[in-house]
């Protein structure tokens, strides 16, 4: 019997996005330590995109909501305000799936650049206007262009593991 | 057209309110507790910070330790690059030994003789304690810069200490649970500190840049002759730092005359903290 298709594993594959993500909300990867100025990106956005678009409803939204909680935690920031972001990018990628008939990645990726911008607009808006916490605007931009930018890499990287995932099915 | 309205409706309600095969909830239920959550927090709801405070203390733990092997990775490479400096820095360090040296002993005059003067006007400020705490999770994102520390409330720990990495200053402590705290570093964008640009003494709030260095703020429009080189002291302004703890040395003044301020520590190197409390001894 293949490893890949034992129960057990067949289990640990299928949470491996929901592992990840609260990996990367508790761990933060963004390899700020190389100190490269306004170079960071968003790994849960790209992933949480990713999975509820093409997911199969993998991503529980509850296990979401968690992990925006978790990240306001780590963080710093007003709890809340991450999962309402993360939610709000679910809402979107549901959205792309209900309306698509023959999905392209080159749409995708623009339709998360567009989703990316509206979410951390509103991420941005509510810490200032509501929180009065100081953001530098300049950070946050070139956050979402490198999180649109490592869209393209991790789909493909995460196309491997839903094949993998379908053909253990 | 009209059924393109139609379809739009039906995506967004569908995107919103079905639950989908393998949920629990839909969408809109979440989307309005993390709205809940965030409003009640705004307004102080005891249920949400008794959550919050609950969450830190499992969260920060566990933080440290899924951040382990990146830690390992992050200081292999500081590591890796000290050793290719190694050479350069020793030859650095040897030239500022000298220097130090001979700056020491006139220092020591100067203490003794500042310690002398200040009782005379009864200002002699003195830690009235001092923690130890080990980093636990230094997370700078690129939008806060903190990090989480292991001594909460059951330490004494509260709102405001100053924090130092050695004798420099690293910012002050601005949540405290009940095993951890979380310290706001100098270099957060919300960071204002009062202090003294020496040798002339000028007044100013050194504030933080989401950066590696500091900005002084209200030191562009007058002519106060500042240098690449004069230090910076916190000036003891507000009674929460005792003035003189050194903080870093002006670096560079743009064209505009912004003077920007490098820490002499290293916010990305942080181990091991101390946080003092300052209490006036009369």
């Amino acid at each position: 019997m293949e490893l890949s298709k034992l129960p057990i594993s067949r289990k640990l594959l299928s949470l491996g996005p929901i592992i990840l993500l609260y990996i990367s909300v508790l761990n933060e990867f963004d390899f700020n330590y190389l100190s490269l100025k306004y170079f960071s990106f968003n790994f849960p956005y790209i992933l949480i995109f990713y999975w509820s678009l093409k997911g199969e409803g993998r991503l529980s939204y509850v296990l979401v909501f968690f992990a925006g909680l978790i990240n306001d935690v780590v963080v710093g920031l007003p709890i809340g305000i991450s999962s309402m972001t993360y939610l709000s990018i679910c809402v979107f990628a549901v959205y792309l799936r209900n309306i698509t008939l023959r999905p392209s990645l080159i749409k995708d990726w623009f339709f998360f650049l567009f989703t990316i911008l509206v979410t951390t607009s509103v991420f941005y808006s509510i810490l200032v206007i509501f929180f009065y916490v100081k953001i530098d605007y300049y950070n946050l931009l070139f956050n979402v262009l490198y999180t649109f930018l490592f869209y393209y890499f991790f789909s493909y990287i995460f196309g491997y593991y839903l094949n993998l995932l379908r053909r253990t099915k | 057209m009209e059924t393109n309205r139609d379809d739009f409706i039906i995506a967004i309600r569908s995107a919103f309110l079905k639950k989908g095969t393998k949920q629990r909830f839909s969408l809109v239920v979440l989307l309005f507790f993390s709205v809940s959550i965030l409003v009640l927090g705004k307004f102080d709801f005891k249920g949400v910070n008794v959550l919050k405070s609950g969450l830190n203390e499992i969260v920060y733990r566990a933080s440290f330790i899924i951040s382990a092997p990146e830690n390992f990775i992050k200081n292999t490479y500081n590591l890796t690059i000290s050793h290719i400096n190694l050479y350069n820095d020793h030859k650095k360090l040897k030239k500022d030994y000298k220097d130090l040296k001979a700056e020491k002993l006139r220092n020591n005059f100067i203490i003794s003789e500042n310690i002398m003067l200040k009782s005379k006007i009864e200002d002699i400020v003195d830690i009235s304690s001092e923690i130890l705490a080990k980093v636990l999770v230094d997370k700078q994102s690129p939008f806060l810069k903190s990090v989480i520390v292991n001594r909460g409330s059951k330490d004494k720990i509260k709102l405001g200490m100053a924090v130092l990495d050695g004798k420099f200053l690293i910012g002050k402590i601005v949540e405290v649970n009940y095993l951890t705290s979380r310290v706001l570093l100098l270099s957060d964008l919300n960071s204002k500190v009062p202090i003294t640009v020496e040798p002339n003494s000028i007044q100013s709030i050194l504030t933080g840049t989401g950066e590696q260095f500091g900005k002084l703020q209200y030191t562009q429009i007058e002519n106060f002759n500042l240098e690449n080189g004069h230090q910076i002291y916190t000036s003891g302004s507000g009674g929460i730092f005792k003035s003189g703890i050194p903080i870093g040395e002006i670096n560079i003044i743009d064209d505009s005359k912004e003077s920007y301020v490098s820490f002499h520590s290293n916010f990305s190197q942080l181990r091991l903290v101390k946080i003092v409390l300052y209490e006036n001894i009369n």
